[in-house]
């Protein structure tokens, strides 16, 4: 910090303003704070790719010190009292894992990657329409439970109890309205809709909790300046409460996001719905002495798509809200 | 729309207070009398502050003109118009301790929000909000962000924001309060040049002695629970420049708004 004081302090010789002096330290500060993020960018790439080697190589040793070879008991101490024992089929090596993405599986000419990509794509649009739905709805609750605090204490228990019940004591019973009685719509419900409204009532509710806590986050004073220009609820709402609600949002989109792929895949598993990974995921673990592998592979598949997603939010919000937020100079 | 100074009676008080008493939580256990019979004339053009210890009423008194909270008894013109009405006709603007720009604006769009919000259309607003940045002298911060300025220029913006629609009244609750001195004076010099250019009517919160007799032609001297009036006091010491401030006339009147402060205990 002190190289950029002294930096700045050459470009301010020919300023005698002391407020534009002050305006040039900080722009100074700011440019030094854009290329410390660039290069913490940089830092956390490398720190992932190690840090998945070494995930890969403590895997290895456990299954060196389980005893994973022939089937032999192990040796160590605590193997198979404390710790479990493993061999290749609790385990499948990280090789098998490896090339088990680019082989074919029998009765397939497609490589095994490109198999379970397409699924996790029909899994990507359940999610996504089911995270759609989700922040809609739960923004829709969150803004109508802003307009009185009466309203917010009658409900919102309400709204936490919807979480109590499990996803999949409901999923069948989605999955059947849309098949008995959705025929009013005027397009053809299909089952994988269904399994996006199982998501949506995952990602609903941090929309709404955060979304409640984010509009009423304006300053006394920021809505009192909005009463004094004689604002509408609308402009108010529009012009303060959602723009001061968004890092509150954005917070909650994360959770949804990620928390819309785990409903998508329960979704489509307790709905037998096929075509995504939730159905490849149960696949995989019926034929499992098989191919221990591709069970392993599908799993791999959803936390790519988890990971996929949040890094899509996080994206979205860095462009929206990161960038001014974010340099606040002192 | 462009022309937004507000329809008024000339012949009208600026602000009109009558009988005036605001009671919080009435009925209740932790019911408040902040304010009791409240009578006060500020005349077009006037520069007003009010002073007092902290729990005198004297924001609640602003509030009140505000119409950002009702009166409990008595009545409150401006312009010769309730309150509320003139809330709705934009007759005033009001300037905060903190300069509540918002951060996702830039400094011009803050600007603009009380002129969006009134429906004007971009390119005027564009102009207005470039006339206010000259006004405060911050012409080139347009596009900077707030987080980016000092507490200073952020209370410079809230003042073109405040002023950006023309409004006959100007009601600033300690808006010096949270800066450092050097600063306040120069923004007290600011105000002031603004205050000379346009002659705006100003009513002033404050709880500093010097700053309410430096930017004054009347100090209105506040006591607690509940808020009163305790003294009204001329304070004609002219054309104002940084040598006002070490004026005899000065000096005298800062004695007398302490002894009044000293007297309403």
């Amino acid at each position: 910090m002190t190289g950029s004081a002294a930096g700045a302090g050459e470009d301010a010789e020919a300023v005698d303003d002391p407020m534009v002096f002050e305006q040039l330290l900080r722009q100074r500060a700011a440019r030094e704070q854009r290329r410390a993020r660039m290069r913490r960018t940089g830092r956390q790439v490398v720190v992932l790719g190690l840090f998945i080697c070494l995930l890969a190589v403590l895997y290895s040793l456990y299954k060196v010190v389980g005893g994973g070879i022939d089937d032999a008991q192990s040796d160590w101490p605590l193997i198979g009292s404390i710790l479990p024992e493993s061999d290749d089929l609790k385990m499948p090596p990280v090789l098998d894992i490896v090339s088990g993405i680019f082989d074919e599986p029998r009765g397939t000419d497609e490589p095994f990657w490109s198999i379970v990509g397409k699924e996790a794509a029909f899994t990507l649009r359940e999610a996504a329409v089911g995270f759609a739905i989700g922040v809609v709805v739960g923004l829709g609750i969150a803004i109508v439970l802003t307009t009185s605090g009466r309203l917010e204490r009658a409900l919102v228990p309400h709204v936490i109890a919807s979480q109590t019940i499990p996803l999949i004591a409901i999923a069948p019973i989605i999955v059947i309205w849309g098949r008995k009685s959705f025929d009013f719509l005027p397009f053809e419900w299909q089952d994988w809709m269904s399994v996006s409204i199982i998501a949506t009532y995952l990602t609903f509710f941090p929309v709404t909790i955060n979304g409640l806590r984010g509009l009423q986050s304006p300053r006394p004073e920021n809505l009192e300046l909005m009463d004094s220009y004689a604002a509408r609820w609308g402009q108010t709402l529009w012009r303060l409460r959602l723009p001061a609600s968004l890092p509150y949002l954005f917070a909650a989109f994360k959770i949804a996001a990620t928390a819309s792929v785990v409903g998508a895949i329960v979704g489509e598993i307790s709905a037998g719905v096929k075509g995504g990974l939730g159905r490849r995921v149960l696949l995989e673990a019926q034929r499992y002495t098989t191919g221990p592998e591709r069970l392993y592979i599908a799993v791999l598949g959803a936390a790519v798509l988890g990971i996929f997603v949040f890094a899509a939010i996080s994206s979205i919000e860095y462009a929206l809200v990161g960038r001014k937020g974010r340099e606040t100079v002192t | 729309m462009s022309d937004a100074v507000p329809a008024a009676d000339p012949q009208a008080m600026a602000v009109a207070v009558e009988g005036a008493s605001k009671t919080f939580n009435p009925g209740r256990a932790n019911e408040v009398k902040a304010l009791e019979d409240i009578d006060l004339d500020i005349g077009q053009g006037d520069f007003v502050t009010l002073i007092g210890p902290s729990g005198c009423g004297k924001s609640t008194l602003l509030r009140l003109i505000a119409a950002l909270i009702d009166t409990t008894e008595g009545s409150v013109l401006v312009n010769g118009k309730p309150a509320d009405a003139a809330r709705l006709d934009r007759d005033y603007s009001m300037v905060f301790q903190r300069a509540g720009l918002f951060d996702w604006r830039n400094v011009s769009r803050n600007i603009e929000l009380p002129l969006e919000l009134m429906g004007w259309k971009a390119a005027d607003r564009r102009r207005r909000s470039a006339e206010m940045l000259d006004l405060v002298k911050l012409g080139e911060f347009a596009r900077h962000h707030p987080a980016e300025l000092s507490g200073g220029m952020q209370q410079r913006v809230a003042i073109a924001r405040a002023m950006s629609f023309h409004p006959k009244l100007l009601l600033m609750d300690e808006p010096f309060g949270a800066l450092d001195e050097m600063t306040r004076e120069h923004m007290q010099n600011e105000l002031l040049r603004i205050w000379s250019e346009t002659r705006i009517t100003v009513v002033f919160v404050t709880h500093s002695i010097p700053e309410a007799v430096f930017l004054s032609t009347k100090v209105v001297v506040m006591s607690p629970r509940p808020g009163r009036i305790a003294a009204v006091i001329e304070n004609d010491l002219g054309e104002r420049n940084e040598a006002t401030r070490d004026d005899p006339a000065f000096f005298a009147n800062v004695t007398a708004v302490r002894n009044a402060l000293r007297g309403g205990h």
